[in-house]
């Protein structure tokens, strides 16, 4: 359990460094080294979805993704999402329509959603489901999470149509 | 009535009750910032991992450790033999003080904690925990709870029931049983009633062994000092914890602190004490703070549903009036009591259903078993009895050629009429809650049933239960100099969305917006004392005391502008009354309040009693299904659930807990399930036991209350927790028999079990697997 190893990346837009052993993963990285635990180990099996963090843009599970794999790799946790204090439309459709009760699997529906919308702004009932089928949540929010990703499309498509300010 | 806004009528323009309140954490829970102890990290912490029992009942005749303790970063090794000489008596429960910190001599499931191994790091502890090894004299063991009954296997050597249960004294010392309480009504005569009936009834149910799996599993952090200890964990009663943890350490409560802050969930699996008395011990040993978190495996190991054998008869006159019934239900409680006994008295108390029986027999039975322990699971047992005398319900109706809805309405129970217990319904909307599901389901019309491969059906089913009594709950309210109001109770968030409710009913009282109200983290060294988040309790009574303590703090208030000279009711800031009296922003008003409801012990000899609860659940749900007959797979087209809430405090809330809770025990009836080989659970992870995913929805789902009013209730609101659990499994069963004409009398209905029926049916049965 040795050979521990120096990787850089970019976190949340800043560009980090750390020790990691080889066994460590992605989400012992993010909470041991760097206090962020929006992306967080349930099942620790992949299965449902509440360690997913974006790595080059990609969703993976932090659970099983090894953190060494991260060396020179740009990372984006839960916590990257507001950066400039200001909510997304998904986190705001997910307040607004109650799709969360205790909160555990939110950043990983969170993270789904805002990929799924990125392909599909006006996703049917369909791609939704089949999009966010690899993330589990137990209190079974799953209708206000549905409809919280096709209000999130339809701020988007509000939010695209303003005039950026000169 | 749908979910709209402001439905009751004892609100008013302006007021917070009634209102869609976004809840108050939820920025904190959509940017990922929401504090859970699983992912909690003091400085200084050690972290412990868990050697478990491999043997589902045996006698422990060495456990070899000396291979874990040279790991290098392990810091200790610890068995009951450790613990002793720090806890002299370690044993613990809510019930039954019968559970030993870690095993002590015997262990008595597959997965008991034996030997925890303290280390810096947890892939060390693990590692560690590999290297451990003991030898047992394995013992016949016994798993099913009717055979618990007689079997000559006994799981305890003797009773050791808890003191702070009056009413199970009597068990003290008892041998040579695996029976830990037996509850038992008597009113009328069934013997002579169900002798003289036209018709008869008997039938058997069975529900399975399934579990709550919150996504963030059981955890603990213990930091232990001589002149104190504090506990961050995921618990859903801190109240009780510390009671706990302050008597096994033989301390005031006041040296014993218990911190929770927002829960991964819960479900009754957080209830009472799980990790804590093992957390606490190891941070004895190791002087150091030490934190116990399980993995999702071990979830398999600490706490599941009970599963239930209900023996239910029913005898019927010539009109179709039932006028005896019988009720035999025997519980699974696993290798220690947890809260079992109470489940199986607070459940055993509604196991005749809705219905006005005049001759009814009730033996509810808790019992030891060499499994994972069974305790509460939204619904205290009740959905296991609802699903057995709701199926039967329909199975008569059918036999006899009734219409099931004019069969229930001719038993029903109704406001005015004596429940089984003798108390007199009160608020309890049995009728309108049947009529609105039957409204949703159209039933009236005829269903097009469908003569291919593919058959459609329909079914429902409804229920009623008690809230968890008596029980008391404090909270306190403070006002600040600058006029903001806190909260301070010890109810836990753990999504339901209790912060928001009581932000709400203390913003109704004070006038003040609810999202102004802060509502404080869970601690026992501030916020005072509550039962625990459980049973639907928390609306009504935590919402009393808030409520109380609110009214107080209104008064004080008011108490404050007269010492300031400010004429009755002007509408000066409160900061401007401090600042009066004070001479700056300073000073702080403190008010409390208490609740607690009036009750009366069942009799012993009868069960009966005028006053068990101080408000009735009740609830229905309708199912239409399609049934593929070449499969036995079973999908659910639509699923109506409905509900009494009384007043609805927050809309929003109320239909997300009908829609999760439904949602939730969809699972349950269609295909969760522990399976067990030799008392060893073989699908212990998320790969192995399905829950229900996105793709589980039915194709339409409605989750409605109906307009009513609880008289007693705070702003004449009740529970809703738990409520919208109790009918799915029955309205899915009866759908299927109106479907395929077979009757599954064991759950889950999954389409292996749909197809043995399907083939039994047709003559043709198949062999077993």
């Amino acid at each position: 359990m040795n050979a521990q190893r120096t990787i850089n990346f970019t976190l949340n837009g800043l560009a980090v460094t750390a020790s990691v052993g080889p066994h460590h993963n992605l989400i012992e990285l993010l909470q041991g080294h760097f206090g962020l635990t929006g992306a967080r180990e349930a099942c620790g099996q992949g299965l449902c979805g509440c360690c997913t963090v974006l790595v080059n843009g990609r969703a993976v599970s932090g659970c099983l993704y090894l953190a060494s794999f991260v060396d020179g790799a740009e990372v984006t946790t839960i916590e990257g999402f507001d950066a400039s204090n200001q909510l997304t439309p998904e986190q705001e459709a997910f307040i607004e329509t109650g799709a969360f009760q205790c909160g555990y699997c939110t950043s990983g529906f969170i993270i789904m959603a805002t990929q799924l919308l990125d392909r599909h702004p006006e996703p049917t009932d369909n791609q939704i489901k089949h999009y966010l089928t690899g993330n589990l949540c137990r209190c079974a929010a799953y209708p206000e999470i549905i409809e919280a990703v096709k209000l999130a499309g339809r701020k988007r498509k509000a939010r695209d149509a303003t005039p950026v300010r000169p | 009535m749908a979910p709209t806004e402001k439905p009751a009528a004892t609100t008013r323009a302006g007021s917070q009750i009634g209102r869609s309140v976004p809840r108050t954490e939820g920025r904190d829970k959509v940017t990922g910032r929401a504090e859970y102890v699983h992912n909690m990290r003091l400085p200084g912490m050690l972290v412990a991992k868990i050697f478990r029992s491999t043997v589902a009942h045996g006698l422990i005749k060495s456990i070899d450790t000396s291979a874990a303790k040279n790991v290098p970063g392990v810091l200790h090794v610890v068995t009951i033999d450790d613990i002793r000489m720090l806890i002299p008596n370690p044993y613990y429960g809510p019930a039954f003080h019968d559970q030993p910190i870690l095993a002590d001599k015997k262990v008595r499931f597959v997965g008991e904690p034996v030997a925890a191994v303290i280390a810096s790091d947890p892939h060390i502890a693990e590692q560690a925990v590999q290297l451990i090894s003991a030898e047992y004299e394995e013992l016949p063991a016994v798993f099913d709870e009717v055979e618990a009954m007689t079997s000559k296997v006994f799981v305890h050597d003797e009773l050791a029931p808890a003191a702070t249960f009056a009413d199970l004294k009597h068990l003290k010392g008892v041998k040579n049983t695996n029976l830990a309480l037996s509850f038992k009504l008597r009113r009328g005569d069934f013997e002579r009633a169900y002798a003289e009936a036209a018709h008869k009834f008997e039938h058997e149910f069975r529900t399975q062994k399934v579990l709550h799996l919150p996504f963030e599993p059981h955890a603990t952090i213990a930091d232990y000092k001589n002149t104190g200890v504090t506990l961050y964990t995921a618990s859903q009663g801190p109240s009780f914890v510390r009671t706990e943890i302050a008597r096994l350490l033989g301390w005031p409560e006041n040296r014993v602190r218990i911190k929770v802050p927002y829960l991964g969930s819960g479900y009754g699996a957080k209830l009472y004490i799980k990790l804590e008395a093992l957390a606490l011990a190891l941070s004895m040993i190791a002087r150091k703070p030490v934190k116990l978190a399980l993995t999702m495996e071990e979830m398999f190991y600490q706490i599941t549903k009970h599963p239930c054998t209900f023996r239910i008869k029913s005898g019927l006159d010539n009109n179709g009036k039932i006028v005896a019934r019988k009720c035999e239900v025997f519980w699974n409680g696993g290798a220690y009591a947890d809260i079992g006994p109470r489940v199986t008295q607070k459940a055993g108390v509604t196991a005749s259903g809705p219905y006005n029986i005049d001759n009814v027999s009730i033996d509810s039975h808790a019992l030891y078993t060499n499994v994972t322990p069974s305790g509460a699971l939204r619904g205290f047992g009740v959905p296991q009895l609802v699903w057995a005398y709701e199926s039967h319900t329909d199975m008569i109706a059918r036999e006899l050629k009734l219409d099931p809805v004019a069969f229930r309405r001719q038993n029903l129970m109704r406001d005015g009429n004596q429940h089984t217990t003798s108390q007199v319904l009160k608020d309890a909307a049995i009728e309108p809650v049947m009529d609105l599901v039957l409204d949703r389901m159209t039933w009236s019309r005829p269903l097009e049933r469908g003569n291919g491969v593919v058959r459609r059906g329909r079914g429902f089913a409804i229920a009623i239960k008690t809230v968890t009594t008596p029980t008391t709950s404090v909270a306190i309210v403070s006002i600040s100099a600058d006029g903001s109001v806190t909260l301070y109770c010890s109810t836990i968030d753990m999504g339901q969305g209790s912060n928001t409710v009581l932000a709400q009913i203390v913003g109704e009282v004070l006038n003040v917006p609810a999202e102004s109200v802060r509502i404080a983290q869970p601690d026992t060294d501030v916020t005072p004392y509550d039962m625990g988040t459980l049973g639907s309790r928390s609306t009504f009574h935590m919402g009393h005391a808030a409520r109380r303590a609110a009214e107080e703090a209104r008064d004080k208030i008011k108490q404050l502008a007269r010492d300031v000279g400010e004429p009755e009711g002007s509408n000066v800031p409160v900061a401007e009354l401090f600042k009066k009296r004070y001479g700056m922003q300073a000073g702080n008003i403190v008010a409390s309040g208490t609740y607690k409801p009036d009750y009366v012990s069942p009799d012993p000899e009868t069960g009966l009693s005028p006053n068990v609860t101080p408000f009735w659940m009740t609830s229905g749900a309708g199912a239409e299904v399609t049934v593929d007959t070449e499969t036995g797979h079973v999908e659910i087209t639509k699923l109506v659930n409905v509900i009494d809430c009384g007043t609805a405090i927050n809309p929003k809330l109320v239909e997300t807990q009908i829609s999760g809770a439904a949602l939730m025990h969809l699972g349950f009836t269609m295909f969760e399930k522990m399976h067990f080989d030799g008392g060893q659970v073989t699908n212990a992870s998320l790969a192995d036991y399905k829950i229900p995913g996105i793709r589980d929805l039915p194709g339409t789902m409605e989750n409605l209350w109906v307009d009513n009013v609880q008289h007693n209730g705070p702003f004449g609101a009740k529970g809703v927790g738990e409520v919208a659990t109790f009918c799915v499994s029955p309205a899915i069963a009866n759908a299927i028999d109106d479907a395929v004409g077979v009757r599954l009398t064991e759950l889950p209905l999954n389409p292996e079990a749909v197809y043995r029926a399907l083939r039994e049916k047709a003559g043709r049965p198949l062999d077993e697997a």
